[in-house]
Protein backbone atom coordinates (compact mmCIF):
# COMPACT_ATOMS: atom_id res chain seq x y z
CA UNK A 1 0.00 0.00 0.00
CA UNK A 2 1.19 3.50 -0.72
CA UNK A 3 0.31 6.86 0.84
CA UNK A 4 0.26 9.44 -1.93
CA UNK A 5 0.52 12.95 -0.50
CA UNK A 6 0.04 15.76 -2.98
CA UNK A 7 0.40 19.47 -2.31
CA UNK A 8 -1.58 21.39 -4.91
CA UNK A 9 -3.06 24.81 -5.59
CA UNK A 10 -6.40 25.20 -3.76
CA UNK A 11 -8.49 25.85 -6.87
CA UNK A 12 -7.30 22.55 -8.38
CA UNK A 13 -8.87 20.44 -5.65
CA UNK A 14 -12.08 19.68 -7.48
CA UNK A 15 -10.31 18.67 -10.71
CA UNK A 16 -8.04 16.33 -8.79
CA UNK A 17 -10.93 14.87 -6.81
CA UNK A 18 -12.88 14.10 -10.01
CA UNK A 19 -9.94 12.35 -11.65
CA UNK A 20 -9.24 10.22 -8.60
CA UNK A 21 -12.86 9.17 -8.24
CA UNK A 22 -12.92 8.16 -11.90
CA UNK A 23 -9.82 6.11 -11.31
CA UNK A 24 -11.57 4.10 -8.62
CA UNK A 25 -9.99 5.61 -5.53
CA UNK A 26 -12.32 4.84 -2.63
CA UNK A 27 -11.51 7.76 -0.36
CA UNK A 28 -9.23 10.67 0.26
CA UNK A 29 -8.65 13.35 2.84
CA UNK A 30 -7.83 17.01 2.45
CA UNK A 31 -6.06 19.58 4.62
CA UNK A 32 -5.66 23.30 4.19
CA UNK A 33 -1.99 24.15 4.53
CA UNK A 34 0.39 26.95 3.72
CA UNK A 35 3.75 26.50 2.12
CA UNK A 36 6.41 27.68 -0.24
CA UNK A 37 8.81 25.98 -2.60
CA UNK A 38 11.61 27.45 -4.64
CA UNK A 39 9.55 30.56 -5.37
CA UNK A 40 10.38 33.38 -2.98
CA UNK A 41 7.65 35.15 -1.01
CA UNK A 42 6.52 38.67 -1.75
CA UNK A 43 5.75 41.78 0.32
CA UNK A 44 2.36 43.30 1.02
CA UNK A 45 1.37 46.44 2.95
CA UNK A 46 -1.01 46.50 5.92
CA UNK A 47 -1.85 49.92 7.31
CA UNK A 48 1.36 51.39 6.00
CA UNK A 49 3.64 48.60 7.18
CA UNK A 50 5.36 46.24 4.76
CA UNK A 51 5.33 42.59 5.65
CA UNK A 52 6.64 39.41 4.05
CA UNK A 53 4.15 36.94 2.69
CA UNK A 54 6.30 33.82 2.73
CA UNK A 55 3.58 31.19 2.87
CA UNK A 56 0.92 30.72 0.25
CA UNK A 57 -2.28 28.75 0.79
CA UNK A 58 -2.17 25.23 -0.58
CA UNK A 59 -4.24 22.06 -0.29
CA UNK A 60 -2.70 18.78 0.80
CA UNK A 61 -4.50 15.66 -0.46
CA UNK A 62 -3.83 12.27 1.02
CA UNK A 63 -4.87 9.00 -0.58
CA UNK A 64 -3.82 5.50 0.44
CA UNK A 65 -4.07 2.97 -2.37
CA UNK A 66 -2.80 -0.47 -3.31
CA UNK A 67 0.65 -0.68 -4.86
CA UNK A 68 -0.81 -1.44 -8.31
CA UNK A 69 -2.87 1.74 -8.38
CA UNK A 70 -0.09 3.97 -7.10
CA UNK A 71 1.51 5.01 -10.38
CA UNK A 72 -1.75 5.82 -12.12
CA UNK A 73 -2.85 7.89 -9.15
CA UNK A 74 0.37 9.90 -9.30
CA UNK A 75 -0.12 10.48 -13.06
CA UNK A 76 -3.74 11.43 -12.57
CA UNK A 77 -2.95 13.99 -9.90
CA UNK A 78 -0.10 15.35 -11.97
CA UNK A 79 -2.28 15.98 -15.01
CA UNK A 80 -5.23 17.38 -13.10
CA UNK A 81 -3.25 19.72 -10.84
CA UNK A 82 -0.81 21.12 -13.38
CA UNK A 83 -1.13 24.70 -14.61
CA UNK A 84 2.40 25.25 -15.86
CA UNK A 85 2.91 28.22 -13.47
CA UNK A 86 5.28 28.15 -10.52
CA UNK A 87 3.67 26.97 -7.29
CA UNK A 88 1.86 23.97 -8.85
CA UNK A 89 3.06 21.79 -6.01
CA UNK A 90 4.55 18.36 -5.44
CA UNK A 91 3.52 14.72 -5.06
CA UNK A 92 5.15 12.36 -2.59
CA UNK A 93 4.75 8.61 -2.35
CA UNK A 94 5.30 6.97 1.01
CA UNK A 95 5.07 3.31 2.00
CA UNK A 96 2.21 2.32 4.30
CA UNK A 97 2.84 -0.33 6.91
CA UNK A 98 -0.72 -1.06 7.95
CA UNK A 99 -4.25 0.08 7.21
CA UNK A 100 -7.36 -0.62 9.34
CA UNK A 101 -11.06 0.12 8.76
CA UNK A 102 -12.43 1.41 12.04
CA UNK A 103 -16.04 0.30 11.54
CA UNK A 104 -15.24 -3.36 10.88
CA UNK A 105 -11.72 -3.86 12.08
CA UNK A 106 -10.57 -5.26 8.73
CA UNK A 107 -6.98 -4.61 7.83
CA UNK A 108 -4.74 -4.73 4.81
CA UNK A 109 -5.95 -4.13 1.28
CA UNK A 110 -9.61 -4.73 2.26
CA UNK A 111 -9.43 -1.70 4.50
CA UNK A 112 -8.72 0.66 1.60
CA UNK B 1 -60.67 63.26 -10.38
CA UNK B 2 -61.76 64.22 -6.90
CA UNK B 3 -62.52 60.62 -5.96
CA UNK B 4 -59.01 59.93 -4.76
CA UNK B 5 -59.39 62.75 -2.23
CA UNK B 6 -62.90 61.82 -1.08
CA UNK B 7 -61.98 58.60 0.71
CA UNK B 8 -59.08 59.96 2.75
CA UNK B 9 -61.11 63.04 3.68
CA UNK B 10 -64.02 60.88 4.76
CA UNK B 11 -61.69 58.67 6.76
CA UNK B 12 -60.09 61.57 8.57
CA UNK B 13 -63.45 63.20 9.24
CA UNK B 14 -64.71 59.92 10.59
CA UNK B 15 -61.68 59.51 12.78
CA UNK B 16 -61.98 63.01 14.20
CA UNK B 17 -65.65 62.45 14.89
CA UNK B 18 -65.14 59.07 16.47
CA UNK B 19 -62.19 59.90 18.71
CA UNK B 20 -63.34 61.88 21.69
CA UNK B 21 -60.25 64.07 21.95
CA UNK B 22 -56.88 64.43 20.19
CA UNK B 23 -54.13 62.02 21.30
CA UNK B 24 -52.20 64.86 22.91
CA UNK B 25 -52.68 68.60 23.11
CA UNK B 26 -50.71 70.89 20.83
CA UNK B 27 -48.44 72.13 23.63
CA UNK B 28 -47.49 68.58 24.48
CA UNK B 29 -46.45 67.88 20.88
CA UNK B 30 -43.05 69.47 21.30
CA UNK B 31 -42.41 67.49 24.51
CA UNK B 32 -43.33 64.22 22.84
CA UNK B 33 -41.24 64.83 19.74
CA UNK B 34 -38.26 66.07 21.74
CA UNK B 35 -38.45 62.99 23.90
CA UNK B 36 -38.80 60.75 20.83
CA UNK B 37 -35.68 62.32 19.36
CA UNK B 38 -33.71 61.48 22.50
CA UNK B 39 -35.05 57.95 22.60
CA UNK B 40 -34.54 57.18 18.91
CA UNK B 41 -31.25 59.05 18.61
CA UNK B 42 -30.24 57.36 21.85
CA UNK B 43 -30.84 53.82 20.74
CA UNK B 44 -29.11 54.52 17.44
CA UNK B 45 -26.04 55.58 19.41
CA UNK B 46 -26.45 52.50 21.61
CA UNK B 47 -26.20 50.45 18.41
CA UNK B 48 -22.76 51.97 17.89
CA UNK B 49 -21.62 49.71 20.71
CA UNK B 50 -22.26 46.79 18.36
CA UNK B 51 -20.33 48.66 15.71
CA UNK B 52 -17.31 49.11 17.95
CA UNK B 53 -17.49 45.48 19.06
CA UNK B 54 -17.55 44.13 15.51
CA UNK B 55 -14.92 46.53 14.20
CA UNK B 56 -12.56 45.64 17.01
CA UNK B 57 -13.31 41.91 16.79
CA UNK B 58 -12.41 42.03 13.11
CA UNK B 59 -9.21 44.01 13.63
CA UNK B 60 -7.68 41.78 16.30
CA UNK B 61 -6.21 38.34 15.71
CA UNK B 62 -8.39 35.26 16.22
CA UNK B 63 -6.80 34.37 19.52
CA UNK B 64 -8.05 37.63 21.04
CA UNK B 65 -11.51 37.97 19.50
CA UNK B 66 -13.59 36.60 22.39
CA UNK B 67 -11.75 38.84 24.82
CA UNK B 68 -12.39 41.89 22.66
CA UNK B 69 -16.08 41.06 22.58
CA UNK B 70 -16.06 40.60 26.33
CA UNK B 71 -14.44 43.99 26.86
CA UNK B 72 -17.01 45.65 24.65
CA UNK B 73 -20.09 44.21 26.25
CA UNK B 74 -18.69 44.71 29.74
CA UNK B 75 -17.64 48.31 29.20
CA UNK B 76 -21.04 49.18 27.82
CA UNK B 77 -22.78 47.79 30.85
CA UNK B 78 -20.38 49.29 33.37
CA UNK B 79 -20.40 52.66 31.63
CA UNK B 80 -24.17 52.80 31.73
CA UNK B 81 -24.32 51.87 35.38
CA UNK B 82 -21.67 54.42 36.38
CA UNK B 83 -23.41 57.14 34.41
CA UNK B 84 -26.55 56.50 36.42
CA UNK B 85 -24.72 56.15 39.74
CA UNK B 86 -22.50 59.20 39.39
CA UNK B 87 -21.95 60.48 35.87
CA UNK B 88 -25.16 62.21 34.85
CA UNK B 89 -25.56 64.40 37.89
CA UNK B 90 -21.82 65.08 38.00
CA UNK B 91 -22.19 66.38 34.45
CA UNK B 92 -25.52 68.20 34.64
CA UNK B 93 -26.75 68.83 38.17
CA UNK B 94 -26.08 72.39 39.26
CA UNK B 95 -23.00 73.10 37.17
CA UNK B 96 -23.95 76.77 36.58
CA UNK B 97 -20.84 78.00 34.84
CA UNK B 98 -18.60 76.02 37.16
CA UNK B 99 -16.41 72.97 36.87
CA UNK B 100 -18.49 70.18 38.31
CA UNK B 101 -22.01 69.00 39.08
CA UNK B 102 -23.09 66.96 42.08
CA UNK B 103 -21.87 63.58 43.30
CA UNK B 104 -25.30 61.96 43.39
CA UNK B 105 -27.15 59.28 41.50
CA UNK B 106 -29.70 60.28 38.87
CA UNK B 107 -33.22 60.10 40.25
CA UNK B 108 -36.06 59.51 37.79
CA UNK B 109 -38.93 61.92 38.40
CA UNK B 110 -42.47 60.67 38.64
CA UNK B 111 -44.28 61.06 35.26
CA UNK B 112 -46.59 63.63 36.80
CA UNK B 113 -43.57 65.70 37.85
CA UNK B 114 -41.65 65.10 34.61
CA UNK B 115 -42.34 68.55 33.16
CA UNK B 116 -40.19 70.69 30.95
CA UNK B 117 -39.41 70.36 27.26
CA UNK B 118 -38.70 66.63 27.30
CA UNK B 119 -38.73 63.61 29.57
CA UNK B 120 -35.89 63.62 32.08
CA UNK B 121 -35.20 59.91 31.67
CA UNK B 122 -34.94 60.32 27.90
CA UNK B 123 -32.24 62.92 28.46
CA UNK B 124 -30.41 60.58 30.83
CA UNK B 125 -30.62 57.79 28.25
CA UNK B 126 -29.39 60.00 25.42
CA UNK B 127 -26.43 61.30 27.43
CA UNK B 128 -25.56 57.87 28.76
CA UNK B 129 -25.02 56.37 25.34
CA UNK B 130 -22.57 59.16 24.49
CA UNK B 131 -20.60 58.50 27.67
CA UNK B 132 -20.40 54.79 26.92
CA UNK B 133 -19.22 55.59 23.38
CA UNK B 134 -16.19 57.39 24.82
CA UNK B 135 -15.28 54.22 26.73
CA UNK B 136 -15.67 52.08 23.60
CA UNK B 137 -12.99 54.15 21.92
CA UNK B 138 -10.41 53.14 24.51
CA UNK B 139 -10.89 49.39 24.14
CA UNK B 140 -9.77 49.30 20.50
CA UNK B 141 -6.39 50.92 21.03
CA UNK B 142 -5.41 48.76 23.99
CA UNK B 143 -6.50 45.44 22.52
CA UNK B 144 -4.55 42.17 22.58
CA UNK B 145 -2.39 42.82 25.67
CA UNK B 146 -4.41 44.53 28.44
CA UNK B 147 -5.84 42.71 31.43
CA UNK B 148 -9.61 42.65 31.57
CA UNK B 149 -10.35 43.90 35.10
CA UNK B 150 -7.94 46.85 35.20
CA UNK B 151 -9.41 47.94 31.90
CA UNK B 152 -12.93 47.75 33.33
CA UNK B 153 -11.85 49.67 36.42
CA UNK B 154 -10.57 52.39 34.13
CA UNK B 155 -13.87 52.38 32.24
CA UNK B 156 -15.81 52.75 35.48
CA UNK B 157 -13.81 55.82 36.41
CA UNK B 158 -13.86 57.21 32.87
CA UNK B 159 -17.65 57.00 32.71
CA UNK B 160 -18.33 57.88 36.31
CA UNK B 161 -15.89 60.74 36.77
CA UNK B 162 -13.56 61.80 33.97
CA UNK B 163 -16.02 62.07 31.10
CA UNK B 164 -18.75 63.70 33.19
CA UNK B 165 -16.46 66.38 34.61
CA UNK B 166 -15.14 67.58 31.27
CA UNK B 167 -18.65 67.17 29.87
CA UNK B 168 -19.96 69.41 32.62
CA UNK B 169 -17.61 72.17 31.47
CA UNK B 170 -19.39 72.28 28.14
CA UNK B 171 -22.76 70.54 27.79
CA UNK B 172 -23.50 70.79 31.49
CA UNK B 173 -23.42 74.57 31.19
CA UNK B 174 -20.01 74.99 32.74
CA UNK B 175 -17.16 77.45 32.32
CA UNK B 176 -16.13 76.24 28.88
CA UNK B 177 -19.52 76.80 27.32
CA UNK B 178 -19.57 80.27 28.83
CA UNK B 179 -16.17 80.90 27.26
CA UNK B 180 -17.73 80.36 23.84
CA UNK B 181 -16.45 76.87 23.07
CA UNK B 182 -18.68 74.95 20.66
CA UNK B 183 -18.89 71.19 20.22
CA UNK B 184 -22.25 70.23 18.74
CA UNK B 185 -22.18 66.47 19.18
CA UNK B 186 -18.83 65.76 20.78
CA UNK B 187 -15.73 65.80 18.58
CA UNK B 188 -13.89 66.92 21.71
CA UNK B 189 -16.23 65.96 24.54
CA UNK B 190 -16.68 62.36 23.40
CA UNK B 191 -14.17 61.46 20.71
CA UNK B 192 -11.08 63.33 21.81
CA UNK B 193 -11.79 62.37 25.41
CA UNK B 194 -11.82 58.72 24.45
CA UNK B 195 -8.78 59.33 22.27
CA UNK B 196 -6.71 60.98 25.03
CA UNK B 197 -7.58 58.19 27.45
CA UNK B 198 -6.59 55.66 24.79
CA UNK B 199 -3.33 57.44 24.01
CA UNK B 200 -2.31 57.58 27.67
CA UNK B 201 -3.17 53.93 27.99
CA UNK B 202 -1.15 52.99 24.94
CA UNK B 203 1.89 54.88 26.19
CA UNK B 204 1.77 53.36 29.66
CA UNK B 205 0.72 49.86 28.59
CA UNK B 206 3.26 49.52 25.84
CA UNK B 207 3.07 47.91 22.43
CA UNK B 208 2.11 44.33 21.68
CA UNK B 209 4.94 41.84 21.96
CA UNK B 210 6.80 41.58 18.69
CA UNK B 211 5.10 44.59 17.13
CA UNK B 212 8.20 46.76 16.98
CA UNK B 213 11.64 45.27 16.39
CA UNK B 214 15.14 46.68 16.67
CA UNK B 215 16.32 49.20 14.10
CA UNK B 216 12.84 50.51 13.56
CA UNK B 217 11.26 47.41 12.04
CA UNK B 218 7.50 47.10 12.37
CA UNK B 219 5.55 43.85 12.24
CA UNK B 220 2.13 43.93 10.66
CA UNK B 221 -0.49 42.00 12.61
CA UNK B 222 -3.46 41.74 10.27
CA UNK B 223 -6.94 41.49 11.74
CA UNK B 224 -8.89 38.26 11.75
CA UNK B 225 -12.06 39.29 9.96
CA UNK B 226 -12.47 41.97 7.34
CA UNK B 227 -16.22 41.32 7.04
CA UNK B 228 -16.72 41.96 10.77
CA UNK B 229 -14.58 45.09 10.63
CA UNK B 230 -16.59 46.37 7.66
CA UNK B 231 -19.91 45.51 9.26
CA UNK B 232 -18.81 47.28 12.42
CA UNK B 233 -17.96 50.39 10.47
CA UNK B 234 -21.33 50.46 8.72
CA UNK B 235 -23.08 49.99 12.05
CA UNK B 236 -21.12 52.92 13.49
CA UNK B 237 -22.03 55.00 10.43
CA UNK B 238 -25.72 54.25 10.97
CA UNK B 239 -25.51 55.03 14.67
CA UNK B 240 -23.88 58.35 13.91
CA UNK B 241 -27.15 59.69 12.53
CA UNK B 242 -28.45 59.37 16.05
CA UNK B 243 -25.24 60.78 17.45
CA UNK B 244 -25.25 63.97 15.39
CA UNK B 245 -28.96 64.21 14.60
CA UNK B 246 -30.02 63.66 18.18
CA UNK B 247 -27.65 66.39 19.32
CA UNK B 248 -30.02 68.97 17.88
CA UNK B 249 -31.70 68.24 21.24
CA UNK B 250 -35.13 69.20 19.96
CA UNK B 251 -37.67 68.09 17.38
CA UNK B 252 -40.52 70.34 18.38
CA UNK B 253 -40.51 72.70 15.44
CA UNK B 254 -40.16 72.91 11.68
CA UNK B 255 -36.73 74.40 12.14
CA UNK B 256 -35.61 71.50 14.29
CA UNK B 257 -36.84 68.95 11.78
CA UNK B 258 -35.15 70.81 8.97
CA UNK B 259 -31.92 71.15 10.93
CA UNK B 260 -31.81 67.47 11.78
CA UNK B 261 -32.31 66.64 8.12
CA UNK B 262 -29.35 68.81 7.18
CA UNK B 263 -27.34 67.16 9.96
CA UNK B 264 -28.11 63.69 8.58
CA UNK B 265 -27.05 64.82 5.14
CA UNK B 266 -23.79 66.44 6.27
CA UNK B 267 -22.96 63.47 8.47
CA UNK B 268 -23.27 61.15 5.50
CA UNK B 269 -21.31 63.41 3.17
CA UNK B 270 -18.46 63.73 5.63
CA UNK B 271 -18.20 59.96 6.05
CA UNK B 272 -18.23 59.52 2.31
CA UNK B 273 -15.50 62.12 1.92
CA UNK B 274 -13.38 60.29 4.45
CA UNK B 275 -13.79 56.97 2.64
CA UNK B 276 -12.99 58.28 -0.82
CA UNK B 277 -9.94 60.16 0.41
CA UNK B 278 -8.59 57.05 2.09
CA UNK B 279 -9.36 55.01 -1.03
CA UNK B 280 -7.46 57.37 -3.29
CA UNK B 281 -4.57 58.01 -0.91
CA UNK B 282 -3.86 54.36 -0.15
CA UNK B 283 -4.02 53.52 -3.86
CA UNK B 284 -1.49 56.23 -4.60
CA UNK B 285 0.80 55.66 -1.61
CA UNK B 286 0.73 51.87 -1.43
CA UNK B 287 -0.30 50.93 -5.00
CA UNK B 288 -3.13 48.96 -3.42
CA UNK B 289 -6.23 50.17 -1.62
CA UNK B 290 -6.26 49.27 2.09
CA UNK B 291 -9.73 48.30 3.29
CA UNK B 292 -8.96 48.98 6.94
CA UNK B 293 -7.84 52.51 6.07
CA UNK B 294 -11.07 53.07 4.17
CA UNK B 295 -13.01 51.95 7.23
CA UNK B 296 -10.96 54.29 9.40
CA UNK B 297 -11.51 57.00 6.80
CA UNK B 298 -15.28 56.74 7.11
CA UNK B 299 -15.08 57.03 10.87
CA UNK B 300 -12.59 59.91 10.76
CA UNK B 301 -14.95 61.74 8.44
CA UNK B 302 -17.78 61.16 10.88
CA UNK B 303 -15.74 62.33 13.86
CA UNK B 304 -14.61 65.44 11.96
CA UNK B 305 -18.15 66.60 11.20
CA UNK B 306 -19.39 65.84 14.70
CA UNK B 307 -18.34 69.20 16.16
CA UNK B 308 -20.49 71.10 13.67
CA UNK B 309 -22.77 68.98 11.48
CA UNK B 310 -25.42 71.67 10.92
CA UNK B 311 -23.72 74.77 9.53
CA UNK B 312 -21.54 73.37 6.73
CA UNK B 313 -22.66 73.41 3.15
CA UNK B 314 -22.53 70.03 1.41
CA UNK B 315 -19.17 70.91 -0.14
CA UNK B 316 -17.73 71.94 3.21
CA UNK B 317 -19.04 68.77 4.87
CA UNK B 318 -17.28 66.69 2.23
CA UNK B 319 -14.07 68.67 2.66
CA UNK B 320 -14.17 68.44 6.44
CA UNK B 321 -14.69 64.69 6.26
CA UNK B 322 -12.03 64.28 3.60
CA UNK B 323 -9.43 66.01 5.72
CA UNK B 324 -10.32 63.54 8.46
CA UNK B 325 -9.57 60.79 5.98
CA UNK B 326 -6.22 62.35 5.08
CA UNK B 327 -5.30 62.65 8.75
CA UNK B 328 -5.96 58.98 9.33
CA UNK B 329 -3.98 57.69 6.35
CA UNK B 330 -0.89 59.58 7.48
CA UNK B 331 -1.32 59.26 11.24
CA UNK B 332 -1.61 55.45 11.35
CA UNK B 333 1.92 54.78 10.06
CA UNK B 334 3.18 57.78 12.00
CA UNK B 335 2.03 56.26 15.28
CA UNK B 336 3.88 53.08 14.35
CA UNK B 337 7.03 55.11 13.72
CA UNK B 338 6.62 56.55 17.22
CA UNK B 339 6.12 53.00 18.52
CA UNK B 340 2.64 53.80 19.81
CA UNK B 341 0.69 50.60 19.17
CA UNK B 342 -2.93 51.41 18.35
CA UNK B 343 -4.53 48.20 17.15
CA UNK B 344 -7.56 49.72 15.41
CA UNK B 345 -6.44 53.28 14.66
CA UNK B 346 -8.65 54.82 17.33
CA UNK B 347 -6.15 57.57 18.12
CA UNK B 348 -6.05 58.93 14.56
CA UNK B 349 -9.80 58.49 14.11
CA UNK B 350 -11.09 59.83 17.40
CA UNK B 351 -8.36 62.00 18.90
CA UNK B 352 -6.72 63.58 15.86
CA UNK B 353 -9.84 63.84 13.69
CA UNK B 354 -11.69 65.00 16.79
CA UNK B 355 -9.22 67.86 17.23
CA UNK B 356 -9.52 68.72 13.54
CA UNK B 357 -13.31 68.65 13.66
CA UNK B 358 -13.33 70.95 16.66
CA UNK B 359 -10.90 73.39 15.04
CA UNK B 360 -12.94 73.39 11.83
CA UNK B 361 -16.08 74.77 13.51
CA UNK B 362 -15.24 78.48 12.96
CA UNK B 363 -14.84 77.72 9.23
CA UNK B 364 -18.57 77.27 8.94
CA UNK B 365 -19.99 78.78 12.13
CA UNK B 366 -19.36 82.54 12.27
CA UNK B 367 -20.31 82.77 15.96
CA UNK B 368 -17.37 80.67 17.10
CA UNK B 369 -13.72 81.67 17.30
CA UNK B 370 -10.58 79.62 16.88
CA UNK B 371 -9.47 80.86 20.28
CA UNK B 372 -12.37 79.37 22.14
CA UNK B 373 -12.02 76.12 20.22
CA UNK B 374 -8.34 75.85 21.11
CA UNK B 375 -9.21 76.61 24.72
CA UNK B 376 -11.64 73.71 24.76
CA UNK B 377 -9.32 71.29 22.99
CA UNK B 378 -6.40 72.07 25.31
CA UNK B 379 -8.31 72.17 28.59
CA UNK B 380 -10.14 68.91 27.93
CA UNK B 381 -6.94 67.37 26.60
CA UNK B 382 -4.87 68.30 29.62
CA UNK B 383 -7.53 67.21 32.10
CA UNK B 384 -8.38 63.88 30.49
CA UNK B 385 -4.76 63.02 29.72
CA UNK B 386 -3.53 63.87 33.19
CA UNK B 387 -6.20 61.97 35.08
CA UNK B 388 -6.08 59.02 32.69
CA UNK B 389 -2.31 58.82 32.89
CA UNK B 390 -2.41 58.84 36.68
CA UNK B 391 -5.04 56.10 36.69
CA UNK B 392 -3.23 53.91 34.22
CA UNK B 393 0.07 54.41 36.00
CA UNK B 394 -1.30 53.70 39.48
CA UNK B 395 -2.94 50.51 38.24
CA UNK B 396 0.24 49.51 36.42
CA UNK B 397 2.24 49.90 39.61
CA UNK B 398 -0.28 48.13 41.85
CA UNK B 399 -2.41 45.48 40.18
CA UNK B 400 -0.63 45.50 36.81
CA UNK B 401 -2.41 46.26 33.58
CA UNK B 402 -0.66 43.94 31.15
CA UNK B 403 -0.98 40.19 30.76
CA UNK B 404 2.12 38.01 31.04
CA UNK B 405 4.19 37.44 27.89
CA UNK B 406 3.05 33.79 27.78
CA UNK B 407 -0.58 34.83 28.05
CA UNK B 408 -0.12 37.36 25.30
CA UNK B 409 1.43 34.77 22.97
CA UNK B 410 -1.24 32.17 23.77
CA UNK B 411 -3.93 34.75 23.21
CA UNK B 412 -6.21 36.45 25.72
CA UNK B 413 -9.15 34.21 24.84
CA UNK B 414 -7.33 31.21 26.23
CA UNK B 415 -5.44 32.92 29.02
CA UNK B 416 -8.03 35.34 30.40
CA UNK B 417 -11.32 33.71 29.39
CA UNK B 418 -10.50 30.05 28.89
CA UNK B 419 -12.43 29.88 25.66
CA UNK B 420 -11.88 30.14 21.92
CA UNK B 421 -13.64 32.57 19.63
CA UNK B 422 -13.61 29.98 16.82
CA UNK B 423 -13.44 26.66 18.66
CA UNK B 424 -13.94 24.09 15.91
CA UNK B 425 -11.39 21.63 14.61
CA UNK B 426 -11.10 19.48 17.72
CA UNK B 427 -14.60 19.98 19.11
CA UNK B 428 -17.51 19.57 16.72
Amino acid sequence: MKHIMAIIKPFKLDDVRKTLVELGVQGLSVTEIKGFGRQKGHTEIYRGTEYEVSFLPKIQISVVVSDELSDSVVDAILNAAKTGQIGDGKIFVLPVEKAVRIRTGESGAEAL
Amino acid sequence: MYRKFIYPILAIAGFITVSSEPAFAAEETAYVFNTLLFLIGGFLVMWMAAGFAMLEAGMVRSKNVAMQCTKNIALYAIGGLMFWLLGYNLMYDGVDGGFIGSFTAFAVPDPSADTGDYSAASDWFFQMVFCATAASIVSGTLAERIKLWPFLIFVALLCGVIYPIQGAWQWGGGWLSEAGFSDFAGSTIVHSTGGWAALMGALILGARAGKYGENGSINAMPGSSMPLATLGTFILWLGWFGFNGGSQLALGSLEDASSISVIFMNTNLAAAGGVVTALILTQILYKKVDLTMCLNGALAGLVSITAEPLMPSPIMAIIIGSIGGIIVVFAVPLLDKLKIDDVVGAIPVHLLAGIWGTLAVPLTNPDITFGSQILGIVSVGVFVSAVSAILWYVMKMTIGIRVTPEAELMGLDRSELGMDAYPEFTKQ
